[in-house]
Protein backbone atom coordinates (compact mmCIF):
# COMPACT_ATOMS: atom_id res chain seq x y z
CA UNK A 1 0.00 0.00 0.00
CA UNK A 2 1.22 3.48 -0.79
CA UNK A 3 2.30 5.73 2.10
CA UNK A 4 -0.26 8.23 0.88
CA UNK A 5 -3.43 6.32 0.14
CA UNK A 6 -6.50 8.37 -0.69
CA UNK A 7 -7.80 8.60 2.87
CA UNK A 8 -4.69 10.57 3.92
CA UNK A 9 -4.75 13.02 1.04
CA UNK A 10 -6.18 16.13 2.70
CA UNK A 11 -4.57 19.46 3.72
CA UNK A 12 -4.49 18.84 7.48
CA UNK A 13 -2.67 15.55 7.00
CA UNK A 14 -0.11 17.33 4.84
CA UNK A 15 0.28 19.95 7.56
CA UNK A 16 0.91 17.11 10.05
CA UNK A 17 3.51 15.49 7.78
CA UNK A 18 5.34 18.76 7.07
CA UNK A 19 5.44 19.58 10.79
CA UNK A 20 6.95 16.18 11.63
CA UNK A 21 9.40 16.08 8.72
CA UNK A 22 10.62 19.62 9.42
CA UNK A 23 11.19 18.61 13.05
CA UNK A 24 13.13 15.54 11.97
CA UNK A 25 15.27 17.55 9.54
CA UNK A 26 16.02 20.15 12.23
CA UNK A 27 16.99 17.39 14.67
CA UNK A 28 19.46 16.07 12.10
CA UNK A 29 20.82 19.58 11.51
CA UNK A 30 21.31 20.38 15.19
CA UNK A 31 24.43 18.19 15.83
CA UNK A 32 26.13 19.75 12.78
CA UNK A 33 25.21 23.21 14.02
CA UNK A 34 26.63 22.50 17.49
CA UNK A 35 29.80 21.00 16.00
CA UNK A 36 30.45 24.16 13.96
CA UNK A 37 29.82 26.31 17.03
CA UNK A 38 32.31 24.20 18.98
CA UNK A 39 34.99 25.07 16.41
CA UNK A 40 34.86 28.67 17.70
CA UNK A 41 36.37 27.41 20.93
CA UNK A 42 38.48 24.50 19.70
CA UNK A 43 39.81 25.43 16.27
CA UNK A 44 39.35 29.04 15.07
CA UNK A 45 41.24 28.45 11.84
CA UNK A 46 38.99 25.60 10.86
CA UNK A 47 35.94 27.73 11.68
CA UNK A 48 37.17 30.54 9.38
CA UNK A 49 37.76 27.98 6.66
CA UNK A 50 34.23 26.68 7.13
CA UNK A 51 32.72 30.18 7.09
CA UNK A 52 34.53 30.92 3.81
CA UNK A 53 33.04 27.75 2.38
CA UNK A 54 29.51 28.87 3.33
CA UNK A 55 29.74 31.69 0.77
CA UNK A 56 29.04 28.93 -1.77
CA UNK A 57 25.58 29.58 -3.37
CA UNK A 58 24.52 25.98 -2.68
CA UNK A 59 25.08 26.56 1.02
CA UNK A 60 23.06 29.79 0.78
CA UNK A 61 20.22 27.82 -0.80
CA UNK A 62 20.48 25.27 2.00
CA UNK A 63 20.33 28.12 4.53
CA UNK A 64 17.08 29.39 2.99
CA UNK A 65 15.69 25.85 3.16
CA UNK A 66 16.74 25.67 6.79
CA UNK A 67 14.97 28.94 7.59
CA UNK A 68 11.82 27.66 5.88
CA UNK A 69 12.05 24.41 7.89
CA UNK A 70 12.47 26.37 11.13
CA UNK A 71 9.54 28.64 10.33
CA UNK A 72 7.45 25.67 9.20
CA UNK A 73 8.10 23.84 12.45
CA UNK A 74 7.37 26.95 14.52
CA UNK A 75 4.17 27.88 12.67
CA UNK A 76 3.05 24.24 12.56
CA UNK A 77 3.68 23.89 16.30
CA UNK A 78 1.76 27.09 17.07
CA UNK A 79 -1.10 25.74 14.93
CA UNK A 80 -1.23 22.52 16.97
CA UNK A 81 -1.05 24.43 20.26
CA UNK A 82 -3.85 26.73 19.09
CA UNK A 83 -6.14 23.90 18.05
CA UNK A 84 -5.54 21.97 21.25
CA UNK A 85 -5.56 24.77 23.84
CA UNK A 86 -7.69 27.59 22.41
CA UNK A 87 -11.44 27.37 21.82
CA UNK A 88 -12.14 25.27 18.73
CA UNK A 89 -12.33 26.97 15.35
CA UNK A 90 -13.89 25.32 12.32
CA UNK A 91 -11.48 26.95 9.84
CA UNK A 92 -8.73 24.37 10.36
CA UNK A 93 -7.67 24.30 6.71
CA UNK A 94 -7.25 28.08 6.77
CA UNK A 95 -5.05 27.81 9.87
CA UNK A 96 -2.90 25.17 8.17
CA UNK A 97 -2.63 27.33 5.04
CA UNK A 98 -1.70 30.32 7.20
CA UNK A 99 1.06 28.29 8.91
CA UNK A 100 2.44 27.25 5.50
CA UNK A 101 2.28 30.81 4.17
CA UNK A 102 4.06 32.10 7.27
CA UNK A 103 6.90 29.63 6.72
CA UNK A 104 7.27 30.58 3.06
CA UNK A 105 7.11 34.26 4.03
CA UNK A 106 10.07 33.84 6.36
CA UNK A 107 11.90 32.03 3.55
CA UNK A 108 11.27 34.86 1.10
CA UNK A 109 12.36 37.50 3.63
CA UNK A 110 15.57 35.57 4.31
CA UNK A 111 16.15 35.08 0.61
CA UNK A 112 15.80 38.82 -0.05
CA UNK A 113 18.29 39.54 2.67
CA UNK A 114 20.77 36.87 1.56
CA UNK A 115 20.87 37.43 -2.18
CA UNK B 1 -24.93 0.68 -29.79
CA UNK B 2 -21.19 1.27 -30.06
CA UNK B 3 -18.70 -0.38 -27.75
CA UNK B 4 -17.96 3.05 -26.24
CA UNK B 5 -21.63 3.65 -25.34
CA UNK B 6 -21.79 0.18 -23.87
CA UNK B 7 -18.68 0.88 -21.72
CA UNK B 8 -20.25 4.13 -20.44
CA UNK B 9 -23.22 2.12 -19.21
CA UNK B 10 -21.15 -0.34 -17.20
CA UNK B 11 -18.87 -0.09 -14.21
CA UNK B 12 -15.76 -2.13 -13.53
CA UNK B 13 -16.03 -2.98 -9.85
CA UNK B 14 -13.21 -4.57 -7.86
CA UNK B 15 -14.51 -6.07 -4.62
CA UNK B 16 -12.40 -7.51 -1.83
CA UNK B 17 -13.02 -11.23 -1.32
CA UNK B 18 -11.83 -13.34 1.58
CA UNK B 19 -10.64 -12.36 5.04
CA UNK B 20 -7.54 -10.42 6.04
CA UNK B 21 -5.71 -12.50 3.43
CA UNK B 22 -7.72 -12.15 0.27
CA UNK B 23 -7.78 -10.49 -3.11
CA UNK B 24 -9.90 -8.21 -5.24
CA UNK B 25 -12.36 -9.83 -7.64
CA UNK B 26 -13.60 -7.88 -10.65
CA UNK B 27 -17.23 -7.59 -11.68
CA UNK B 28 -18.97 -5.72 -14.49
CA UNK B 29 -22.07 -3.94 -13.24
CA UNK B 30 -24.64 -1.90 -15.21
CA UNK B 31 -24.31 1.86 -14.55
CA UNK B 32 -27.64 3.37 -13.51
CA UNK B 33 -28.85 6.89 -12.83
CA UNK B 34 -28.56 7.93 -9.14
CA UNK B 35 -26.86 4.61 -8.37
CA UNK B 36 -25.16 4.32 -4.99
CA UNK B 37 -22.15 2.19 -4.11
CA UNK B 38 -24.46 0.08 -1.95
CA UNK B 39 -26.66 -0.47 -5.02
CA UNK B 40 -23.58 -1.76 -6.84
CA UNK B 41 -22.65 -4.19 -4.04
CA UNK B 42 -26.27 -5.36 -3.80
CA UNK B 43 -26.40 -5.94 -7.58
CA UNK B 44 -23.24 -8.07 -7.39
CA UNK B 45 -24.62 -10.16 -4.52
CA UNK B 46 -28.09 -10.64 -6.00
CA UNK B 47 -27.20 -11.08 -9.66
CA UNK B 48 -23.57 -12.15 -9.96
CA UNK B 49 -22.29 -13.87 -6.84
CA UNK B 50 -24.65 -14.69 -3.94
CA UNK B 51 -21.70 -15.70 -1.73
CA UNK B 52 -20.60 -12.04 -1.38
CA UNK B 53 -20.86 -10.94 2.26
CA UNK B 54 -21.57 -7.35 3.26
CA UNK B 55 -23.66 -5.48 5.79
CA UNK B 56 -26.37 -2.85 5.47
CA UNK B 57 -29.65 -2.00 7.08
CA UNK B 58 -31.48 1.31 6.62
CA UNK B 59 -30.11 2.41 3.21
CA UNK B 60 -30.76 6.08 4.09
CA UNK B 61 -27.71 7.13 6.12
CA UNK B 62 -29.12 6.59 9.59
CA UNK B 63 -27.99 3.19 10.86
CA UNK B 64 -24.25 3.37 10.16
CA UNK B 65 -23.84 -0.26 9.08
CA UNK B 66 -22.81 -0.02 5.41
CA UNK B 67 -19.46 1.78 5.68
CA UNK B 68 -16.70 0.46 3.41
CA UNK B 69 -13.47 1.66 1.79
CA UNK B 70 -14.42 3.02 -1.62
CA UNK B 71 -11.51 3.89 -3.92
CA UNK B 72 -9.31 4.08 -0.82
CA UNK B 73 -11.56 6.32 1.30
CA UNK B 74 -13.93 5.27 4.06
CA UNK B 75 -17.51 6.12 3.02
CA UNK B 76 -21.14 5.36 3.85
CA UNK B 77 -21.99 3.41 0.74
CA UNK B 78 -25.75 3.99 0.88
CA UNK B 79 -25.31 7.76 0.47
CA UNK B 80 -22.32 7.68 -1.88
CA UNK B 81 -23.33 8.15 -5.49
CA UNK B 82 -21.30 6.23 -8.03
CA UNK B 83 -21.13 9.26 -10.33
CA UNK B 84 -19.30 11.22 -7.65
CA UNK B 85 -16.55 8.71 -6.96
CA UNK B 86 -16.10 6.40 -9.98
CA UNK B 87 -12.58 6.77 -11.32
CA UNK B 88 -12.99 6.47 -15.08
CA UNK B 89 -15.77 3.92 -14.59
CA UNK B 90 -13.82 1.92 -11.99
CA UNK B 91 -14.64 1.44 -8.34
CA UNK B 92 -12.62 -0.49 -5.76
CA UNK B 93 -14.61 -1.56 -2.73
CA UNK B 94 -12.83 -2.99 0.32
CA UNK B 95 -13.72 -3.69 3.95
CA UNK B 96 -13.26 -0.84 6.43
CA UNK B 97 -9.64 -0.18 7.38
CA UNK B 98 -8.60 -0.78 11.01
CA UNK B 99 -11.28 -3.42 11.56
CA UNK B 100 -10.79 -7.21 11.53
CA UNK B 101 -12.34 -8.62 8.35
CA UNK B 102 -14.91 -11.37 8.89
CA UNK B 103 -15.46 -12.09 5.21
CA UNK B 104 -15.45 -9.99 2.04
CA UNK B 105 -16.89 -6.58 3.00
CA UNK B 106 -18.20 -7.51 6.46
CA UNK B 107 -15.99 -6.42 9.35
CA UNK B 108 -16.05 -7.24 13.05
CA UNK B 109 -17.23 -4.17 15.00
CA UNK B 110 -16.81 -5.81 18.45
CA UNK B 111 -13.52 -4.18 19.42
CA UNK B 112 -14.78 -0.82 18.11
CA UNK B 113 -17.81 -0.82 20.43
CA UNK B 114 -15.81 -2.33 23.31
CA UNK B 115 -13.78 0.87 23.16
CA UNK B 116 -16.94 2.92 23.73
CA UNK B 117 -17.47 0.85 26.90
CA UNK B 118 -13.80 1.20 27.96
CA UNK B 119 -14.00 4.97 27.43
CA UNK B 120 -16.94 5.14 29.83
CA UNK B 121 -19.11 6.47 27.03
CA UNK B 122 -22.35 5.64 28.85
CA UNK B 123 -24.89 8.10 30.20
CA UNK B 124 -25.34 7.84 33.98
CA UNK B 125 -28.57 9.50 35.12
CA UNK B 126 -28.72 11.49 38.35
CA UNK B 127 -30.62 10.14 41.33
CA UNK B 128 -34.20 11.26 41.04
CA UNK B 129 -33.80 12.11 37.36
CA UNK B 130 -36.97 10.16 36.61
CA UNK B 131 -38.96 12.47 38.88
CA UNK B 132 -38.15 15.75 37.16
CA UNK B 133 -37.13 16.95 33.74
CA UNK B 134 -33.69 18.50 33.44
CA UNK B 135 -33.99 22.11 32.41
CA UNK B 136 -31.32 22.34 29.69
CA UNK B 137 -30.75 25.74 28.11
CA UNK B 138 -30.32 24.99 24.38
CA UNK B 139 -27.99 27.97 24.03
CA UNK B 140 -25.66 27.16 26.91
CA UNK B 141 -22.02 26.58 25.83
CA UNK B 142 -22.12 22.98 27.14
CA UNK B 143 -25.32 22.12 25.29
CA UNK B 144 -23.97 23.67 22.09
CA UNK B 145 -20.73 21.65 22.42
CA UNK B 146 -22.77 18.47 22.93
CA UNK B 147 -25.04 19.32 19.99
CA UNK B 148 -22.05 19.72 17.68
CA UNK B 149 -20.98 16.14 18.43
CA UNK B 150 -24.25 14.32 19.07
CA UNK B 151 -25.26 13.16 15.59
CA UNK B 152 -22.84 10.21 15.45
CA UNK B 153 -24.36 7.11 13.83
CA UNK B 154 -21.54 4.78 14.94
CA UNK B 155 -20.55 3.86 11.38
CA UNK B 156 -16.84 3.47 12.18
CA UNK B 157 -15.68 5.67 9.29
CA UNK B 158 -13.66 7.94 11.61
CA UNK B 159 -12.07 4.84 13.16
CA UNK B 160 -11.11 3.63 9.68
CA UNK B 161 -9.68 7.04 8.72
CA UNK B 162 -7.53 7.38 11.85
CA UNK B 163 -3.82 6.61 11.67
CA UNK B 164 -3.44 6.59 15.45
CA UNK B 165 -5.93 3.69 15.61
CA UNK B 166 -3.72 1.75 13.20
CA UNK B 167 -0.54 2.65 15.12
CA UNK B 168 -1.90 1.96 18.62
CA UNK B 169 -4.48 -0.83 18.87
CA UNK B 170 -5.37 0.31 22.41
CA UNK B 171 -6.28 3.86 21.31
CA UNK B 172 -9.92 4.46 22.17
CA UNK B 173 -10.49 6.12 18.82
CA UNK B 174 -12.36 9.18 17.58
CA UNK B 175 -15.90 7.78 17.81
CA UNK B 176 -15.70 6.70 21.47
CA UNK B 177 -13.94 9.92 22.49
CA UNK B 178 -16.48 12.01 20.60
CA UNK B 179 -19.27 10.25 22.52
CA UNK B 180 -17.51 10.92 25.85
CA UNK B 181 -17.29 14.62 24.96
CA UNK B 182 -21.09 14.77 24.62
CA UNK B 183 -21.42 13.28 28.13
CA UNK B 184 -18.86 15.65 29.67
CA UNK B 185 -21.14 18.41 28.38
CA UNK B 186 -24.39 16.74 29.48
CA UNK B 187 -25.71 18.44 32.60
CA UNK B 188 -28.25 15.62 33.07
CA UNK B 189 -25.38 13.18 33.69
CA UNK B 190 -24.80 12.22 37.34
CA UNK B 191 -21.14 13.28 37.20
CA UNK B 192 -19.95 14.69 33.87
CA UNK B 193 -16.42 15.25 35.24
CA UNK B 194 -16.15 11.53 36.06
CA UNK B 195 -16.08 10.84 32.32
CA UNK B 196 -12.64 12.47 32.07
CA UNK B 197 -10.56 9.89 33.97
CA UNK B 198 -11.16 6.94 31.57
CA UNK B 199 -10.03 9.04 28.59
CA UNK B 200 -7.02 10.73 30.24
CA UNK B 201 -4.59 7.79 29.90
CA UNK B 202 -2.06 6.82 27.22
CA UNK B 203 -4.74 5.35 24.97
CA UNK B 204 -7.12 8.26 25.50
CA UNK B 205 -7.58 11.74 24.08
CA UNK B 206 -3.92 12.76 24.42
CA UNK B 207 -2.87 10.05 21.94
CA UNK B 208 -4.65 11.96 19.16
CA UNK B 209 -2.28 13.62 16.67
CA UNK B 210 -4.95 15.99 15.34
CA UNK B 211 -4.55 14.78 11.76
CA UNK B 212 -8.31 15.30 11.42
CA UNK B 213 -8.94 12.44 9.01
CA UNK B 214 -11.95 11.65 11.22
CA UNK B 215 -13.46 15.07 10.55
CA UNK B 216 -12.60 15.02 6.85
CA UNK B 217 -14.34 11.69 6.27
CA UNK B 218 -17.22 11.82 8.79
CA UNK B 219 -20.37 11.44 6.68
CA UNK B 220 -22.35 13.53 9.17
CA UNK B 221 -19.79 16.36 9.08
CA UNK B 222 -18.92 15.99 12.75
CA UNK B 223 -15.45 16.85 13.99
CA UNK B 224 -14.25 14.24 16.48
CA UNK B 225 -10.96 16.17 16.53
CA UNK B 226 -12.84 19.16 17.98
CA UNK B 227 -14.36 16.89 20.64
CA UNK B 228 -10.98 15.34 21.43
CA UNK B 229 -9.39 18.80 21.66
CA UNK B 230 -12.11 19.68 24.17
CA UNK B 231 -11.30 16.56 26.18
CA UNK B 232 -7.60 17.47 26.10
CA UNK B 233 -8.36 20.91 27.56
CA UNK B 234 -10.75 19.58 30.18
CA UNK B 235 -8.46 16.73 31.31
CA UNK B 236 -5.57 19.18 31.62
CA UNK B 237 -7.74 21.57 33.68
CA UNK B 238 -8.87 18.64 35.85
CA UNK B 239 -5.23 17.64 36.37
CA UNK B 240 -4.34 21.16 37.55
CA UNK B 241 -7.34 21.11 39.89
CA UNK B 242 -6.06 17.83 41.36
CA UNK B 243 -9.06 15.87 40.10
CA UNK B 244 -7.10 13.39 38.00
Amino acid sequence: MSIFPAHRNHPIYWAFVLHRLSGLALALFLPVHLYVLSLAIGDGGKLDEFLDWTANPWVKAAEVTLVVLLALHMAGGLRVLALEFLPWRDNQKTLAAFAGATALGFGVLYLLNVV
Amino acid sequence: MSAMDEAAKTLQVDIWRGGAQGAFQSFTVPHEVSQTVLDVVTYVQRRLDPTLSYRFSCRVGMCGTCAMMVNGRPRWTCRTHVDRIADDGRIAIAPLRNFPVIKDLAVDMTAFFDKWRDAGARFQPRDGAADSFANVDPNSPARRAASDAIECIGCGICHAACDVVSWNPDYLGPAALNRVWTLVNDERDADPAAHLAPVAGDAGCHACHSQQGCAVHCPNSLSPTASIAGLKRQTLAALFRGQL
